[in-house]
């Protein structure tokens, strides 16, 4: 009985590398310069790339960071320096939770209603509120995880030289810290860097360069989406450049989030 | 920072809200029903959610029912049996596959999954299992089963982590009291330490369960999208989140509009209720020690 624990391991680790493998494959053959630098052709040509989607991914998980990661920081700071053994701080890590569970797709709906609706159009701008609000639930968690981590000795050698808690947290706690936050802000980032589902109906596509933010804007997951369910060939290969280059992106980021942080961090770390 | 801390309350009571809101022209029209029509006609204005009910249940089932074995046997291999080098870059690959994208999963779904069933599992699973209705019919590949087996792949990562940190969480007075009684290392894992461990067990089973009902990207590439009930787990079949995925573009009318909406309220209802289930059982048993991230 206790092989088949093994054998199920084996077949995990199996899928893993499976799609890793596959996907590097058909992505590398698939990937050239165009790519990184032209536009996607009309249907019936070949070639092209998707250089207007790179760039609007950038620019969604700019946005998406300027929303998330202020709002997880703060409310991090709040959970583990003031709200620790609170009710209010039961209710603030309660509720973040909840919003981490959260279907990504109704994250798209609400930033549908608040801010397709009244524009009338798709935008950049939604399609990076959704994934902000997605982002504060982790940018929260880790942020109160690594300032708990904190050593108490630390803390107390400051308040005992006299100086007032905010200070203390502000100049002594909050960069013993900071290498952890950061890493996890990373983490967030590549986790809402897949994310597809809400920007279908907030950021929508775009075959060209958008102008601003206030214009439908195209990323890589949704690329990937329509290419892979179109029926062209040539699409098809886009799509695994695609998901290569997004694979690898958010592999990347997350191998070197987990290897700069400490061993103990390293264990603990779910995504 | 208080008022930014309250803020993640104030998100979350706005998203139900605002759901609850867009959602009341359907709500008034069609009430309770919704639930239980099945007829799901965008021409006629006729909206029922019971395909998506159905199609979103089934193949959380689905995807359950194999992940829990499997995800529980890596998790107790992790955290009883694996030596500490072993275990460490195991768990942390076990993870990595939690962040593949979901859109990736669907990816490989379509060109790789989907052939294989269509042409290798679904023939094997109707000439050996063909006399019950849910493996009958034809292979299209596409359908309920698939879904399913990729919601598995997506949530095993998710049981894995949660289920390991609580197995490693049992104390050690636990495992010697039942070893020094001259149990097998399988019948301490079995006596002493899964129903020690079972809340949180079950706490990582929930958590699968509200990731596998909210799942979209993958799902929507490989369940065919459509909107019918059929007992075979073979057919192409619809879940709330890829018709909502895949028809809110399309949505001419208000009531059109409005009915999706209410859908995405559902799924938001049952979530919710799924996952403040997952993260009480799981807090129950990670008091002393912190919190067991997912």
């Amino acid at each position: 009985m206790l092989s088949l624990t093994g054998l199920f391991t084996l077949l995990t680790l199996g899928v893993l590398f499976f799609i890793l493998g596959y996907i590097t494959y058909h992505g590398i053959t698939a990937l050239d310069w165009d790519f990184f630098t032209k536009l996607p052709k009309p249907v019936g040509e070949t070639g092209g790339g998707m250089a207007n989607a790179i760039v609007g991914t950038i620019k969604l998980l700019g946005l998406a960071s300027l929303i998330g990661v202020p709002i997880g920081f703060f409310g991090g700071v709040y959970l583990s320096e003031y709200g620790k053994e609170t009710t209010l701080g039961f209710l603030v890590r309660f509720s973040t939770d909840l919003l981490n569970g959260f279907p990504s797709i109704v994250m798209g709906i609400f930033a549908y209603i608040l801010i397709v609706l009244p524009m009338k159009h798709f935008s950049a701008l939604a399609g990076g509120f959704a994934l902000g609000i997605m982002m504060i639930p982790i940018a929260l968690r880790s942020t109160e995880e690594f300032l708990t981590l904190v050593p108490a000795s630390i803390r107390e050698a400051a308040l005992a030289l006299g100086l007032p808690e905010w200070k203390v947290i502000t100049f002594v706690v909050i960069p013993t810290a900071f290498r952890g936050i950061l890493t996890g802000v990373m983490l967030d980032i590549a986790r809402v860097a897949g994310e597809t589902a809400p920007l279908l109906f907030t950021a929508f596509s775009n075959r060209f360069w958008a102008k601003g933010l206030m214009e439908p804007t195209a990323s890589l997951p949704v690329m990937i989406y329509t290419y892979a369910i179109a029926p062209y060939e040539d699409w098809h290969r886009q799509a695994w450049a695609a998901g290569m280059v997004l694979l690898m992106l958010v592999l990347v980021a997350n191998l070197v989030a987990r290897l700069v942080l400490h061993r103990r961090f390293f264990q603990s770390g779910a995504s | 920072m208080l008022l930014i801390a309250l803020s993640v309350l104030l998100i979350t009571a706005v998203i139900a809200f605002e759901l609850y809101w867009h959602s009341r022209l359907s709500i008034a029209k069609f009430g309770w029903a919704f639930l239980w029509q099945s007829t799901w006609d965008p021409v006629a204005e006729e909206f029922g959610a019971l395909p998506f009910l159905y199609g979103t249940l089934v193949t959380s089932i689905i995807g359950l029912l194999i992940a829990i074995p499997i995800g529980l046997g890596v998790a107790i291999f992790l955290s009883e049996l694996a030596p500490r080098w072993l275990s460490d870059p195991i768990t942390f690959l076990v993870e990595l596959l939690a962040a593949i994208p979901s859109v990736i999963y669907g990816l490989i779904g379509i060109f790789v999954l989907v052939p294989w069933i269509r042409n290798v599992l679904e023939p094997i699973l109707s000439a050996t299992l063909g006399f019950l209705p849910i493996f009958q019919g034809a292979p299209y590949g596409v359908g309920m089963l698939t879904a399913g087996i990729v919601l598995a792949i997506m949530v095993i990562p998710f049981i894995v982590s949660v289920s390991r940190e609580v197995l490693i969480a049992v104390p050690r007075s636990q495992r010697e009291a039942i070893l020094s009684l001259g149990a097998t290392r399988w019948e301490m894992v079995w006596i002493a330490i899964l129903p020690y461990a079972r809340s949180g067990i079950l706490g990582s089973i929930f958590l699968a369960l509200a990731r596998a009902l909210g799942e979209t990207m993958a799902v929507t590439m490989v369940i065919g999208n459509r909107p019918e009930i059929s007992a075979s787990l073979f057919e192409p079949g619809y879940t709330m989140a890829s018709v909502i995925a895949n028809e809110f573009t399309e949505a001419t009318s208000d009531l059109y509009v409005s009915a999706l909406v209410e859908i995405g309220l559902v799924l938001f209802a049952v979530t919710v209720v799924v996952n403040a289930l997952a993260r009480l059982l799981i807090y129950s048993v990670s008091t002393k020690r912190g919190a067991i991230r997912t």
